[in-house]
């Protein structure tokens, strides 16, 4: 079986990968690059806890090969702290009580800096409907809004 | 970890001599959120998958004489389109209503009806836009009026060496209004339990044309002609498209079952009622023109 060679800008660092046809994406981050921070949740594509910014739009990574990537950005939670600073939408999370077990926290931040990347001022309606794609177990999804608003008025947008 | 082989082709020719060299063992890939979730789900692939991200051409919205949409356009270009939601607004209403917006990010039009669920959210629309499939193999295009193109849950007309290229819908359609409301549990992230689209055209408050477009009420996607035919020539009155409702969830248009989602009879109720309320929500449409 043929392998592919894949060049990525990888968190801000261009990597070249050699994957199998049927590696997906969150296989790629986790199994062969030790990026952990994408959660393997559902691998089916409705939980989003494997959430990753492709190209900036947040993606589901457990549904997309990455044979298919080649030339492509990708962005993992891993990418967001500035060192040990947290990024704002990372401090807002944590200020607003937004994380609970964690898990699915990795890909509402991703899903959150999505969209305040293309919309720096998101009405609630919009968070709603922005996260509506990913799951929580925990907390109920208020406090996950609360973070998110919060952030939207520290996050310096992107020109 | 499931093995298959992959290719990425350029070119619709080499697709197709793609789908010649591996024959049943090929499956295309377009977006992949059928396809990929399938795999991961029976833990069964086939030998290989052939890619068609890279016809890069087969993603466009256009009008000219009529509507002309690339199989590979996504849910999201769709909702985003002015054109697509003043003139085609079933179908704004379907795409803007799949899955979340990172499944809309990549799923693709053309899977959503090549993959032939009972429940495709543009199937409704497309059914009351009366679009024509366009398919293409090695020897040429051929269309299919989407009415005809379900043969089954998940079974279609389409021949293993053919591609979905092209929705084509017809100019006359940009004078209809229309609507499809998907039923359902959640808001978000959810299979329909119904769907029900509706266009119509008006002369003043007469209803001069309709049509009627069920899914997950019966093995396909189906029209209710039997509905639409009563509405034709009559004023646009609630009563007129109460009994409209009442033909459309009768077993003469549709023959839903009981499932998990819903029961048969609870199916036919919510029939009844939405077609009513689409066929009032298409016709503001043409008002607010
Ligand atoms: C989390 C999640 C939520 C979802 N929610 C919804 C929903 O609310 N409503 C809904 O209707 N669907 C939903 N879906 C299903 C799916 O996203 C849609 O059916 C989508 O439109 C499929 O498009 P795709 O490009 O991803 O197709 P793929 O998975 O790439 O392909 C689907 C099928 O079509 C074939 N195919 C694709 N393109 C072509 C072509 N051009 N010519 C010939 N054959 C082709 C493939 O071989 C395959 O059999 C959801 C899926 C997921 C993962
Ligand atoms: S693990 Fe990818 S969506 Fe659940
Ligand atoms: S914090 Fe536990 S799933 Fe969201």
């Amino acid at each position: 079986m043929e392998r592919f060679k894949v060049k990525l800008q990888l968190n801000g660092e261009a990597v070249e990968l050699d994957v199998n046809p049927s590696e997906t994406l969150l296989e790629t981050l986790r199994d062969r690059l030790e990026l952990t921070g994408a959660k393997d949740g559902c691998g089916l594509g409705a939980c989003g806890s494997c959430t990753v910014l492709l190209n900036g739009l947040p993606t589901r990574s457990c549904i997309v090969l990455t044979a298919e990537l080649d030339g492509s950005e990708v962005s993992t939670i891993e990418s967001l702290a500035d060192g040990t600073k947290p990024a704002p939408v990372q401090e807002s999370f944590m200020e607003k009580g937004a994380v609970q077990c964690g898990f699915c926290t990795p890909g509402m931040i991703l899903t959150a800096k999505g969209l305040l990347d293309r919309n720096s001022r998101p009405t609630k309606e919009e968070i709603i409907r922005s996260i509506s794609s990913n799951l929580c177990r925990c907390t109920g999804y208020k406090k996950i809004v609360e973070a998110v608003e919060a952030a939207s008025s520290t996050e310096t947008p992107k020109t | 970890m499931i093995d298959y082989d992959y290719k990425k082709p350029e070119s619709l020719e080499e697709v197709f001599s793609l789908l010649k060299e591996y024959g049943p063992k090929a499956t295309l890939i377009a977006g992949g959120t059928d396809v990929m979730v399938n795999i991961r789900n029976t833990k069964k692939a086939p030998e290989v998958l052939i890619s068609l991200r890279g016809l890069k051409d087969l993603r466009y919205i256009k009008k000219n004489k009529g509507y002309h949409i690339g199989a590979l356009t996504t849910h999201r270009m769709l909702e985003l389109s002015e054109l697509v939601k003043t003139e085609l607004s079933a179908l704004y209403d379907g795409a803007s209503r799949i899955g979340s917006v990172q499944v809309r990010n990549v799923a693709t039009i053309g899977g959503n009806i090549c993959n032939a669920a009972p429940s495709a959210d543009t199937a409704g629309p497309l059914l009351v836009l009366d679009a024509q499939v366009v398919l293409e193999g090695p020897k040429g295009r051929r269309n299919v009026p989407i009415a005809e193109f379900f043969t089954g849950t998940y079974k279609t007309v389409r021949k293993q060496g053919e591609v979905l290229v092209e929705f084509q819908i017809p100019a006359e359609m940009g004078h209809f209004g229309s609507a499809y409301w998907k039923h359902s549990r959640r808001k978000a992230m959810n299979l329909p339990i119904l769907g029900i689209a509706v266009s119509l055209k008006l002369d003043d408050e007469t209803i001069t044309d309709a049509r009627i477009g069920l899914t997950v009420a019966a093995p396909t996607p189906v029209r209710a002609y039997k509905a639409e035919e009563f509405l034709k020539g009559k004023q646009l009155t609630g009563d007129v498209l109460k009994e409209a409702g009442k033909i459309a969830a009768s077993p003469e248009c549709c023959s839903p079952r009981d499932s998990i989602r819903g029961e048969a009879w609870y199916r036919r109720e919510i029939i009844e009622v939405y077609v009513a309320r689409m066929a009032m929500l298409a016709a503001e449409k043409i008002k607010n023109r």
